[in-house]
Protein backbone atom coordinates (compact mmCIF):
# COMPACT_ATOMS: atom_id res chain seq x y z
CA UNK A 1 0.00 0.00 0.00
CA UNK A 2 2.71 2.45 1.04
CA UNK A 3 4.72 1.39 -1.94
CA UNK A 4 1.77 2.04 -4.21
CA UNK A 5 1.35 5.57 -2.84
CA UNK A 6 5.00 6.19 -3.32
CA UNK A 7 4.81 5.11 -6.93
CA UNK A 8 1.80 7.31 -7.59
CA UNK A 9 3.58 10.29 -6.07
CA UNK A 10 6.65 9.50 -8.10
CA UNK A 11 4.72 9.40 -11.36
CA UNK A 12 2.83 12.59 -10.56
CA UNK A 13 6.15 14.31 -10.00
CA UNK A 14 7.57 12.87 -13.16
CA UNK A 15 4.53 13.99 -15.15
CA UNK A 16 4.61 17.56 -13.87
CA UNK A 17 8.33 17.64 -14.54
CA UNK A 18 7.91 16.52 -18.14
CA UNK A 19 5.00 18.90 -18.61
CA UNK A 20 7.21 21.73 -17.44
CA UNK A 21 9.90 20.70 -19.88
CA UNK A 22 7.40 20.25 -22.73
CA UNK A 23 8.58 16.73 -23.39
CA UNK A 24 5.55 14.52 -23.24
CA UNK A 25 6.27 11.03 -21.95
CA UNK A 26 3.31 9.65 -23.79
CA UNK A 27 0.60 11.21 -25.89
CA UNK A 28 -1.95 8.56 -25.08
CA UNK A 29 -2.66 7.50 -21.51
CA UNK A 30 -4.60 4.51 -20.29
CA UNK A 31 -7.84 6.38 -19.81
CA UNK A 32 -7.73 7.61 -23.41
CA UNK A 33 -7.20 4.04 -24.58
CA UNK A 34 -10.07 2.74 -22.47
CA UNK A 35 -12.35 5.50 -23.75
CA UNK A 36 -11.41 4.65 -27.34
CA UNK A 37 -12.04 0.92 -26.93
CA UNK A 38 -15.28 1.64 -25.04
CA UNK A 39 -16.72 3.85 -27.77
CA UNK A 40 -15.44 2.09 -30.89
CA UNK A 41 -17.22 -1.27 -30.88
CA UNK A 42 -20.75 -2.57 -31.17
CA UNK A 43 -22.03 -6.06 -30.41
CA UNK A 44 -23.20 -8.20 -33.33
CA UNK A 45 -24.84 -11.58 -32.82
CA UNK A 46 -22.80 -13.74 -30.46
CA UNK A 47 -19.88 -11.27 -30.41
CA UNK A 48 -20.77 -9.24 -27.31
CA UNK A 49 -18.91 -6.26 -25.88
CA UNK A 50 -17.89 -8.44 -22.91
CA UNK A 51 -15.35 -10.00 -25.24
CA UNK A 52 -13.30 -6.82 -24.86
CA UNK A 53 -12.93 -7.31 -21.10
CA UNK A 54 -9.45 -8.75 -20.59
CA UNK A 55 -8.53 -11.34 -18.00
CA UNK A 56 -5.18 -11.08 -16.20
CA UNK A 57 -3.56 -13.29 -18.82
CA UNK A 58 -4.70 -11.26 -21.82
CA UNK A 59 -3.76 -7.99 -20.13
CA UNK A 60 -0.26 -9.24 -19.28
CA UNK A 61 0.28 -10.38 -22.88
CA UNK A 62 -0.81 -7.06 -24.43
CA UNK A 63 2.39 -5.23 -23.56
CA UNK A 64 3.25 -2.80 -26.34
CA UNK A 65 6.90 -2.17 -25.89
CA UNK A 66 8.36 -5.11 -27.51
CA UNK A 67 8.41 -7.56 -30.19
CA UNK A 68 9.11 -9.90 -27.35
CA UNK A 69 6.74 -10.06 -24.45
CA UNK A 70 8.57 -9.68 -21.21
CA UNK A 71 6.70 -10.79 -18.15
CA UNK A 72 8.26 -11.05 -14.71
CA UNK A 73 8.99 -14.64 -13.75
CA UNK A 74 6.49 -14.42 -10.90
CA UNK A 75 3.66 -13.18 -13.14
CA UNK A 76 4.46 -15.73 -15.84
CA UNK A 77 4.40 -18.65 -13.41
CA UNK A 78 1.22 -17.41 -11.69
CA UNK A 79 -0.57 -17.16 -15.05
CA UNK A 80 0.62 -20.60 -16.12
CA UNK A 81 -0.35 -22.13 -12.77
CA UNK A 82 -3.86 -20.64 -12.93
CA UNK A 83 -4.32 -21.95 -16.45
CA UNK A 84 -3.07 -25.41 -15.54
CA UNK A 85 -5.59 -25.48 -12.70
CA UNK A 86 -8.32 -24.70 -15.21
CA UNK A 87 -7.55 -27.88 -17.19
CA UNK A 88 -10.18 -30.60 -16.83
CA UNK A 89 -8.89 -34.07 -17.67
CA UNK A 90 -11.33 -36.25 -19.64
CA UNK A 91 -13.93 -38.32 -17.83
CA UNK A 92 -12.83 -41.94 -17.13
CA UNK A 93 -9.35 -41.19 -18.50
CA UNK A 94 -10.84 -41.57 -22.00
CA UNK A 95 -8.32 -39.52 -23.97
CA UNK A 96 -9.05 -40.76 -27.48
CA UNK A 97 -11.76 -40.63 -30.16
CA UNK A 98 -11.64 -40.88 -33.94
CA UNK A 99 -8.76 -39.42 -35.98
CA UNK A 100 -10.96 -39.03 -39.07
CA UNK A 101 -13.25 -36.72 -37.14
CA UNK A 102 -10.14 -35.05 -35.74
CA UNK A 103 -8.89 -34.28 -39.25
CA UNK A 104 -12.22 -32.55 -40.05
CA UNK A 105 -11.97 -30.49 -36.87
CA UNK A 106 -8.37 -29.56 -37.72
CA UNK A 107 -9.44 -28.42 -41.19
CA UNK A 108 -12.36 -26.28 -40.04
CA UNK A 109 -11.72 -22.67 -39.08
CA UNK A 110 -15.37 -22.00 -38.35
CA UNK A 111 -16.86 -20.62 -35.21
CA UNK A 112 -17.20 -17.84 -32.62
CA UNK A 113 -17.20 -14.89 -35.04
CA UNK A 114 -20.10 -12.43 -35.21
CA UNK A 115 -21.27 -14.15 -38.40
CA UNK A 116 -21.58 -17.54 -36.64
CA UNK A 117 -24.56 -18.76 -34.63
CA UNK A 118 -24.28 -19.82 -31.00
CA UNK A 119 -25.18 -23.42 -31.88
CA UNK A 120 -22.75 -23.68 -34.82
CA UNK A 121 -20.07 -26.33 -34.30
CA UNK A 122 -16.64 -24.78 -33.91
CA UNK A 123 -13.59 -26.01 -35.76
CA UNK A 124 -10.12 -26.14 -34.28
CA UNK A 125 -8.45 -24.05 -37.04
CA UNK A 126 -5.37 -26.26 -36.53
CA UNK A 127 -4.13 -26.02 -40.15
CA UNK A 128 -4.30 -22.23 -39.94
CA UNK A 129 -1.09 -22.40 -37.89
CA UNK A 130 0.27 -25.98 -37.93
CA UNK A 131 1.40 -28.61 -40.40
CA UNK A 132 -0.30 -31.96 -39.64
CA UNK A 133 -1.04 -34.34 -42.55
CA UNK A 134 1.87 -34.00 -44.95
CA UNK A 135 -0.50 -34.23 -47.92
CA UNK A 136 -2.22 -31.02 -46.87
CA UNK A 137 -0.03 -28.28 -48.34
CA UNK A 138 -2.22 -25.41 -47.19
CA UNK A 139 -0.99 -25.00 -43.65
CA UNK A 140 0.20 -22.00 -41.66
CA UNK A 141 3.43 -21.61 -39.73
CA UNK A 142 2.52 -19.57 -36.66
CA UNK A 143 2.75 -22.77 -34.61
CA UNK A 144 5.30 -25.60 -34.94
CA UNK A 145 4.81 -28.52 -37.35
CA UNK A 146 2.88 -31.36 -35.74
CA UNK A 147 3.71 -33.85 -38.49
CA UNK A 148 4.65 -37.21 -36.89
CA UNK A 149 3.56 -35.87 -33.50
CA UNK A 150 2.80 -39.23 -31.89
CA UNK A 151 5.48 -41.10 -33.76
CA UNK A 152 8.19 -38.79 -32.44
CA UNK A 153 6.94 -38.46 -28.89
CA UNK A 154 5.53 -41.90 -28.14
CA UNK A 155 2.42 -42.30 -26.04
CA UNK A 156 3.51 -42.42 -22.40
CA UNK A 157 0.86 -41.30 -19.88
CA UNK A 158 2.88 -38.12 -19.27
CA UNK A 159 2.96 -37.17 -22.97
CA UNK A 160 -0.74 -37.93 -23.35
CA UNK A 161 -1.73 -35.86 -20.33
CA UNK A 162 0.53 -33.00 -21.41
CA UNK A 163 -0.96 -32.97 -24.91
CA UNK A 164 -4.54 -33.01 -23.61
CA UNK A 165 -3.71 -30.12 -21.28
CA UNK A 166 -2.00 -28.18 -24.08
CA UNK A 167 -5.09 -28.51 -26.29
CA UNK A 168 -7.36 -27.69 -23.36
CA UNK A 169 -5.41 -24.64 -22.22
CA UNK A 170 -2.23 -23.76 -24.14
CA UNK A 171 -1.40 -20.96 -21.68
CA UNK A 172 -0.76 -23.56 -18.96
CA UNK A 173 2.71 -24.04 -20.47
CA UNK A 174 3.38 -20.71 -22.15
CA UNK A 175 1.67 -17.67 -20.65
CA UNK A 176 1.58 -15.65 -23.89
CA UNK A 177 1.19 -18.52 -26.36
CA UNK A 178 -0.61 -17.54 -29.59
CA UNK A 179 -2.79 -20.67 -29.29
CA UNK A 180 -6.37 -20.33 -28.00
CA UNK A 181 -7.52 -22.02 -24.79
CA UNK A 182 -9.84 -24.48 -26.52
CA UNK A 183 -11.20 -26.32 -23.49
CA UNK A 184 -11.27 -23.55 -20.91
CA UNK A 185 -13.13 -21.16 -23.23
CA UNK A 186 -15.48 -23.92 -24.51
CA UNK A 187 -14.31 -23.52 -28.08
CA UNK A 188 -14.15 -27.31 -28.51
CA UNK A 189 -16.07 -30.02 -26.69
CA UNK A 190 -14.46 -32.87 -24.77
CA UNK A 191 -15.32 -35.25 -27.60
CA UNK A 192 -13.78 -32.94 -30.19
CA UNK A 193 -10.60 -32.80 -28.10
CA UNK A 194 -10.57 -36.62 -28.01
CA UNK A 195 -10.81 -36.69 -31.80
CA UNK A 196 -7.88 -34.28 -32.08
CA UNK A 197 -5.87 -36.43 -29.65
CA UNK A 198 -6.43 -39.39 -31.99
CA UNK A 199 -5.35 -37.29 -34.96
CA UNK A 200 -2.08 -36.60 -33.12
CA UNK A 201 -1.42 -40.07 -31.64
CA UNK A 202 -3.23 -42.79 -33.65
CA UNK A 203 -0.67 -44.85 -35.60
CA UNK A 204 -3.15 -44.91 -38.51
CA UNK A 205 -3.63 -41.14 -38.49
CA UNK A 206 -2.06 -39.34 -41.50
CA UNK A 207 -0.10 -37.27 -38.98
CA UNK A 208 1.98 -40.34 -38.11
CA UNK A 209 2.59 -41.68 -41.64
CA UNK B 1 -4.27 -12.58 -72.11
CA UNK B 2 -5.81 -15.92 -73.11
CA UNK B 3 -2.40 -17.47 -73.59
CA UNK B 4 -1.33 -16.11 -70.23
CA UNK B 5 -4.35 -17.70 -68.57
CA UNK B 6 -3.74 -21.02 -70.29
CA UNK B 7 -0.14 -20.97 -69.17
CA UNK B 8 -1.24 -20.28 -65.63
CA UNK B 9 -3.75 -23.13 -65.69
CA UNK B 10 -1.05 -25.44 -67.00
CA UNK B 11 1.44 -24.32 -64.38
CA UNK B 12 -1.11 -24.80 -61.62
CA UNK B 13 -2.17 -28.21 -62.96
CA UNK B 14 1.42 -29.42 -63.20
CA UNK B 15 2.07 -28.23 -59.71
CA UNK B 16 -0.98 -30.09 -58.54
CA UNK B 17 0.58 -33.37 -59.68
CA UNK B 18 3.99 -32.81 -58.20
CA UNK B 19 4.46 -32.34 -54.51
CA UNK B 20 3.79 -28.71 -54.18
CA UNK B 21 5.64 -26.92 -51.42
CA UNK B 22 3.67 -24.30 -49.59
CA UNK B 23 6.06 -21.56 -50.60
CA UNK B 24 5.68 -22.46 -54.27
CA UNK B 25 1.92 -22.16 -54.04
CA UNK B 26 2.37 -18.77 -52.51
CA UNK B 27 4.57 -17.76 -55.45
CA UNK B 28 1.85 -18.89 -57.87
CA UNK B 29 -0.62 -16.60 -56.20
CA UNK B 30 1.85 -13.75 -56.66
CA UNK B 31 2.12 -14.60 -60.38
CA UNK B 32 -1.64 -14.66 -60.72
CA UNK B 33 -1.80 -11.24 -59.09
CA UNK B 34 0.83 -9.89 -61.46
CA UNK B 35 -1.14 -11.12 -64.46
CA UNK B 36 -4.37 -9.50 -63.34
CA UNK B 37 -2.65 -6.27 -62.41
CA UNK B 38 -2.80 -5.12 -66.05
CA UNK B 39 -6.53 -4.81 -65.72
CA UNK B 40 -7.38 -4.42 -62.06
CA UNK B 41 -11.20 -4.45 -61.89
CA UNK B 42 -10.92 -1.72 -59.24
CA UNK B 43 -10.83 0.59 -62.28
CA UNK B 44 -14.59 0.13 -62.59
CA UNK B 45 -15.07 1.38 -59.05
CA UNK B 46 -12.65 4.22 -59.68
CA UNK B 47 -14.64 5.39 -62.72
CA UNK B 48 -17.87 5.32 -60.74
CA UNK B 49 -16.15 7.21 -57.92
CA UNK B 50 -14.90 9.96 -60.18
CA UNK B 51 -18.43 10.50 -61.42
CA UNK B 52 -19.84 10.55 -57.87
CA UNK B 53 -17.19 13.06 -56.76
CA UNK B 54 -18.42 15.60 -59.31
CA UNK B 55 -22.14 14.88 -59.08
CA UNK B 56 -24.52 17.15 -57.10
CA UNK B 57 -26.12 14.95 -54.43
CA UNK B 58 -27.84 14.96 -51.04
CA UNK B 59 -30.42 17.40 -49.63
CA UNK B 60 -28.11 20.35 -50.49
CA UNK B 61 -27.69 19.23 -54.10
CA UNK B 62 -23.93 19.82 -54.06
CA UNK B 63 -20.95 17.85 -55.32
CA UNK B 64 -17.89 16.95 -53.26
CA UNK B 65 -15.64 19.13 -55.43
CA UNK B 66 -15.03 21.52 -52.53
CA UNK B 67 -14.23 18.72 -50.06
CA UNK B 68 -10.89 19.27 -48.27
CA UNK B 69 -9.01 15.97 -47.95
CA UNK B 70 -6.08 17.68 -46.24
CA UNK B 71 -4.33 19.43 -49.11
CA UNK B 72 -6.95 22.13 -49.68
CA UNK B 73 -10.52 22.32 -50.99
CA UNK B 74 -11.07 19.92 -53.86
CA UNK B 75 -7.45 18.68 -54.08
CA UNK B 76 -7.49 14.95 -54.80
CA UNK B 77 -3.99 14.47 -56.24
CA UNK B 78 -1.68 13.16 -53.53
CA UNK B 79 -4.22 13.57 -50.72
CA UNK B 80 -4.45 9.90 -49.76
CA UNK B 81 -0.66 9.58 -49.38
CA UNK B 82 -0.83 12.08 -46.50
CA UNK B 83 -3.70 10.51 -44.57
CA UNK B 84 -4.69 9.97 -41.80
CA UNK B 85 -4.17 13.49 -40.46
CA UNK B 86 -5.61 16.01 -38.03
CA UNK B 87 -8.32 18.32 -39.39
CA UNK B 88 -8.88 21.67 -37.70
CA UNK B 89 -12.56 21.97 -38.60
CA UNK B 90 -13.58 18.68 -37.00
CA UNK B 91 -10.74 18.67 -34.42
CA UNK B 92 -10.28 15.00 -35.18
CA UNK B 93 -7.67 12.76 -36.73
CA UNK B 94 -9.41 11.37 -39.80
CA UNK B 95 -8.78 8.69 -42.37
CA UNK B 96 -10.07 9.02 -45.93
CA UNK B 97 -13.43 7.42 -45.20
CA UNK B 98 -14.23 9.41 -42.09
CA UNK B 99 -13.22 12.58 -43.97
CA UNK B 100 -15.57 11.71 -46.83
CA UNK B 101 -18.36 11.18 -44.28
CA UNK B 102 -17.66 14.67 -42.92
CA UNK B 103 -17.80 16.20 -46.42
CA UNK B 104 -21.03 14.37 -47.29
CA UNK B 105 -22.55 15.63 -44.06
CA UNK B 106 -21.33 19.23 -44.15
CA UNK B 107 -21.40 19.92 -47.89
CA UNK B 108 -24.18 17.66 -49.14
CA UNK B 109 -26.34 17.53 -46.01
CA UNK B 110 -26.47 13.72 -45.93
CA UNK B 111 -27.38 12.25 -42.52
CA UNK B 112 -24.42 10.56 -40.82
CA UNK B 113 -26.81 8.06 -39.22
CA UNK B 114 -27.84 6.93 -42.67
CA UNK B 115 -24.22 6.17 -43.59
CA UNK B 116 -23.56 4.43 -40.27
CA UNK B 117 -26.65 2.24 -40.62
CA UNK B 118 -25.59 0.99 -44.06
CA UNK B 119 -23.59 -2.20 -44.54
CA UNK B 120 -20.40 -2.37 -46.55
CA UNK B 121 -21.19 -2.48 -50.26
CA UNK B 122 -24.66 -0.98 -49.83
CA UNK B 123 -26.38 2.41 -49.99
CA UNK B 124 -24.30 5.48 -49.11
CA UNK B 125 -21.47 3.20 -47.99
CA UNK B 126 -21.21 1.87 -51.55
CA UNK B 127 -20.85 5.41 -52.88
CA UNK B 128 -18.07 6.11 -50.40
CA UNK B 129 -16.25 2.96 -51.50
CA UNK B 130 -16.29 4.07 -55.13
CA UNK B 131 -15.07 7.56 -54.19
CA UNK B 132 -12.31 5.94 -52.12
CA UNK B 133 -11.21 3.98 -55.21
CA UNK B 134 -11.09 7.26 -57.16
CA UNK B 135 -9.16 9.19 -54.50
CA UNK B 136 -6.53 6.53 -53.71
CA UNK B 137 -5.79 6.02 -57.41
CA UNK B 138 -4.69 9.66 -57.48
CA UNK B 139 -1.90 8.91 -55.00
CA UNK B 140 -0.66 5.80 -56.79
CA UNK B 141 3.14 5.70 -56.96
CA UNK B 142 3.63 8.41 -54.31
CA UNK B 143 5.42 7.84 -51.04
CA UNK B 144 3.33 7.21 -47.95
CA UNK B 145 3.80 10.38 -45.95
CA UNK B 146 1.32 11.19 -43.16
CA UNK B 147 2.36 14.46 -41.46
CA UNK B 148 2.52 13.04 -37.86
CA UNK B 149 3.19 16.51 -36.41
CA UNK B 150 0.04 17.43 -34.51
CA UNK B 151 -0.12 16.08 -30.91
CA UNK B 152 -3.42 14.37 -31.71
CA UNK B 153 -1.79 12.54 -34.62
CA UNK B 154 0.93 11.34 -32.27
CA UNK B 155 -1.65 10.35 -29.68
CA UNK B 156 -3.58 8.37 -32.27
CA UNK B 157 -0.39 6.60 -33.32
CA UNK B 158 0.17 5.48 -29.74
CA UNK B 159 -3.46 4.47 -29.29
CA UNK B 160 -3.23 2.46 -32.50
CA UNK B 161 -0.07 0.76 -31.34
CA UNK B 162 -1.78 -0.21 -28.10
CA UNK B 163 -4.81 -1.50 -29.97
CA UNK B 164 -2.49 -3.54 -32.21
CA UNK B 165 -1.18 -5.48 -29.20
CA UNK B 166 -4.52 -5.66 -27.33
CA UNK B 167 -5.39 -9.29 -26.67
CA UNK B 168 -8.95 -10.21 -25.83
CA UNK B 169 -11.91 -12.34 -26.85
CA UNK B 170 -12.55 -16.08 -26.66
CA UNK B 171 -9.37 -16.88 -28.62
CA UNK B 172 -6.98 -14.40 -26.91
CA UNK B 173 -6.14 -12.84 -30.27
CA UNK B 174 -4.62 -9.43 -30.96
CA UNK B 175 -3.59 -7.98 -34.34
CA UNK B 176 -0.05 -8.96 -33.35
CA UNK B 177 -1.00 -12.65 -33.06
CA UNK B 178 -0.91 -12.85 -36.84
CA UNK B 179 1.02 -9.70 -37.81
CA UNK B 180 3.65 -9.59 -35.06
CA UNK B 181 6.41 -11.82 -36.43
CA UNK B 182 8.25 -11.78 -39.77
CA UNK B 183 7.44 -14.56 -42.25
CA UNK B 184 4.21 -15.82 -40.72
CA UNK B 185 1.38 -17.44 -42.67
CA UNK B 186 -2.24 -18.42 -41.99
CA UNK B 187 -2.68 -21.44 -44.26
CA UNK B 188 -0.98 -20.13 -47.44
CA UNK B 189 -1.74 -16.47 -46.83
CA UNK B 190 1.42 -14.47 -46.12
CA UNK B 191 1.00 -12.05 -43.24
CA UNK B 192 2.99 -8.82 -43.23
CA UNK B 193 4.76 -7.88 -40.00
CA UNK B 194 2.92 -4.61 -39.49
CA UNK B 195 5.21 -3.44 -36.70
CA UNK B 196 8.01 -3.12 -39.32
CA UNK B 197 8.36 -0.42 -41.97
CA UNK B 198 8.38 -2.88 -44.85
CA UNK B 199 5.45 -4.92 -43.54
CA UNK B 200 3.40 -1.83 -42.75
CA UNK B 201 4.06 -0.51 -46.27
CA UNK B 202 2.89 -3.85 -47.65
CA UNK B 203 -0.36 -3.60 -45.69
CA UNK B 204 -1.11 0.12 -45.78
CA UNK B 205 0.21 0.54 -49.33
CA UNK B 206 -1.92 -2.19 -50.95
CA UNK B 207 -5.32 -1.63 -49.29
CA UNK B 208 -7.97 -0.58 -50.38
CA UNK B 209 -8.07 -3.39 -52.90
CA UNK B 210 -10.21 -5.34 -55.32
CA UNK B 211 -10.84 -8.87 -53.99
CA UNK B 212 -10.90 -11.49 -56.71
CA UNK B 213 -12.61 -14.10 -54.49
CA UNK B 214 -15.65 -11.98 -53.74
CA UNK B 215 -15.60 -9.53 -56.68
CA UNK B 216 -15.80 -6.65 -54.22
CA UNK B 217 -13.79 -3.51 -53.61
CA UNK B 218 -12.69 -3.43 -49.98
CA UNK B 219 -11.71 -0.19 -48.25
CA UNK B 220 -9.37 -0.15 -45.25
CA UNK B 221 -12.39 0.25 -42.95
CA UNK B 222 -13.83 -2.96 -44.35
CA UNK B 223 -10.46 -4.73 -44.17
CA UNK B 224 -10.08 -3.82 -40.49
CA UNK B 225 -13.66 -4.81 -39.67
CA UNK B 226 -13.05 -8.26 -41.12
CA UNK B 227 -9.77 -8.60 -39.21
CA UNK B 228 -11.71 -7.94 -36.01
CA UNK B 229 -14.39 -10.43 -37.06
CA UNK B 230 -11.75 -13.12 -37.41
CA UNK B 231 -10.17 -11.99 -34.16
CA UNK B 232 -13.58 -12.93 -32.65
CA UNK B 233 -14.03 -9.38 -31.34
CA UNK B 234 -17.28 -7.40 -31.45
CA UNK B 235 -17.61 -5.21 -34.54
CA UNK B 236 -15.73 -1.91 -34.85
CA UNK B 237 -18.14 0.89 -35.72
CA UNK B 238 -17.61 2.48 -39.14
CA UNK B 239 -14.90 5.20 -38.88
CA UNK B 240 -14.61 4.63 -35.10
CA UNK B 241 -11.53 5.92 -33.28
CA UNK B 242 -9.95 2.47 -32.99
CA UNK B 243 -10.02 2.01 -36.78
CA UNK B 244 -8.48 5.44 -37.34
CA UNK B 245 -5.87 4.91 -34.61
CA UNK B 246 -4.83 1.60 -36.20
CA UNK B 247 -4.70 3.34 -39.59
CA UNK B 248 -2.53 6.14 -38.14
CA UNK B 249 -0.21 3.50 -36.64
CA UNK B 250 0.08 1.60 -39.94
CA UNK B 251 0.48 4.68 -42.13
CA UNK B 252 3.17 6.19 -39.88
CA UNK B 253 5.03 2.86 -39.68
CA UNK B 254 4.77 2.61 -43.48
CA UNK B 255 6.26 6.10 -44.06
CA UNK B 256 8.43 6.18 -47.18
CA UNK B 257 6.83 3.06 -48.66
CA UNK B 258 4.85 3.27 -51.89
CA UNK B 259 1.13 3.83 -52.30
CA UNK B 260 0.17 0.94 -54.59
CA UNK B 261 -3.57 1.23 -54.18
CA UNK B 262 -5.98 0.12 -55.38
CA UNK B 263 -4.42 -3.28 -54.68
CA UNK B 264 -5.45 -6.67 -55.98
CA UNK B 265 -6.10 -9.46 -53.50
CA UNK B 266 -7.16 -13.07 -53.69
Amino acid sequence: MFRKMHMTKFFTMLLSLTAALWIPLSYADDSAFKAMMGSSFQPIGIASLERLVQDENQLACSNVKKDQLQLSDALKSRIEKNNLQAVVLPADQQYFGNWKEGEKIAQSGKGSTWSDKSDDVNGGSCYNCHQLDKKEISYGNIGPSLYNYGKLRGSSPAVIQYTWSKLYNAKAYNACSNMPRFGTFHLLTENQLRDLMSLLFDPLSPVNQ
Amino acid sequence: MLIKLLTLTLVLALNGFTTLRAQTASDEIAKYREMLADGNPAELFEGAGEELWGKPMGPNGKSLQTCDLGLGAGVVDGAFAQLPRYFKDTQRVQDLESRLVTCMQVIQGIEVNEIMADEFGKGQRKNIEAIVAYVVTHSKGLKINPPMKHPKEKAFYELGEKAFYFRAGPMDFSCATCHGIQGQRIRLQDLPLIASNQGAAMAWGTWPAYRVSSGEFWTMQRRLADCYRQQRFPSPKYTSDVTIALSMFMAAKAKGGLVQTPGLKR
